[in-house]
């Protein structure tokens, strides 16, 4: 699907460019990797004893599915609302550089702070990655009306996944609903290694893996911040010292 | 599954340990994003955790398997995990083939073994 170009009719109203924006989730390959991931989330809200409503409501208030599935797997297996707070936390420090990242691509002057709140709602990896291919297609009055469309037509398409993981695994086979409860882990896999930047990355992801069979041995409650918080300091390390040597060798 | 909602307490809960937690990100960014620089010494390391926190649920789910994923032995999870990386690897990065393989093995595996 090819966007109308910048001086089209087509943009004269924000409704028309909201609507374009909303047409836009068919032409990417992420909604349906996001399809997948919600449809995993719903089957695992379910297995983990949380209602349909419940599950709905996290996809529409939270929209991170790192942050949903960390809530569902530590609250599900008995860790305090507290331990869960400081994972989600953590986990969601992430989104910081990217609302500052997205949001300097839509202000115009005379953008108010208010107009963009939806924005960042809507911000999360896909929409962030999404921004940087559509909105040079988008003239600048436009963009903000165009990612409230393209974000909340990708929210409508997670809560189905949500409603039909949520019911099929109340359904399916046993077969059936192990593979859905495993799309979760292969998306989120390769989506982070799709979107490991530097070494610093890779390591982190690597040894994230490895470390938390280890950490989850300390029984602590935190076994996924622990691992976490350790494997992300040694490849920030690593980073640091590749740094030095290059700098060295200058 | 008793209700749609179910339990009030179990919402608000989700407000506390989930939507706050995540939400004061963006805001934040919202309120302060200007004067941040994106390739920061400190947005490194923050990412850096943040990736492998992420790699540390991936690894829960596939070590320590929720419901019917616990039916399908240890050995079979983490093969279908490491075919469906040759996968993605492969097919030039492609999520969707890392995905299906990984899907595929699994599936066939279980359905195999009985």
């Amino acid at each position: 699907m090819a966007l109308p170009p910048l001086d089209s009719p087509q943009w004269q109203t924000s409704f028309r460019a909201f609507l374009w924006g909303a047409r836009s989730i068919g032409a990417t390959v992420l909604t349906l990797v996001l399809f997948a991931t919600y449809l995993g989330i719903g089957a695992l809200a379910h297995d983990s004893g949380f209602s349909l409503g419940w599950t709905l409501a996290s996809t529409a208030f939270v929209w991170a599915g790192p942050a949903q599935i960390i809530v569902i797997t530590t609250l599900g297996s008995g860790a305090t609302v507290l331990q869960s707070a400081i994972a989600v936390t953590v986990s969601a420090i992430r989104l910081f550089p990217m609302v500052v990242s997205v949001l300097p691509l839509m202000r115009t002057e005379d953008t108010k702070r208010r107009h963009l709140i939806l924005v960042a709602h809507l911000t999360a990896v896909t929409l962030w990655v999404e921004c940087y291919r559509f909105l040079p297609q988008v003239p600048r009055n436009r963009r903000i009306a165009f990612i409230h469309g393209l974000g909340l037509g990708l929210v409508s398409v997670c809560l189905i996944a949500n409603t039909i993981g949520y019911t099929l695994a109340a359904n399916l086979t046993p077969l059936l609903a192990a593979g859905m409860l495993m799309l979760t882990p292969l998306a989120f896999l390769f989506s982070t290694a799709r979107n490991c930047r530097e070494l610093a990355d890779v390591i982190a992801l690597v040894l994230g893996l490895l470390l938390f069979p280890l950490a989850a041995l300390l029984n602590s409650g935190v076994d996924i911040l622990v691992s976490g918080v350790v494997a992300g300091t040694i490849a920030y390390g690593v980073h640091r010292a590749r740094a030095g040597i290059v700098r060295a060798r200058a | 599954m008793s209700g749609f909602i179910g339990d009030w307490h179990a919402l608000a809960i989700l407000f506390v340990a989930g939507v706050i937690p995540n939400q004061i990100w963006r805001m934040l960014g919202l309120w302060f994003g200007g004067g941040i620089d994106e390739n920061s010494e400190l947005l490194v390391w923050v990412r850096a955790v943040a990736t492998a926190i992420l790699a540390g649920i991936i690894a829960q789910i596939v070590v320590q398997p929720p419901g019917a994923l616990a039916s399908v032995p240890d050995w079979l999870r983490y093969g279908a995990v490491a075919a469906g990386f040759v996968a993605f690897m492969l097919a030039r990065k492609s999520i969707f083939a890392g995905v299906i393989v990984g899907e595929i093995v699994m599936l066939s595996g279980k359905y195999w073994l009985g």
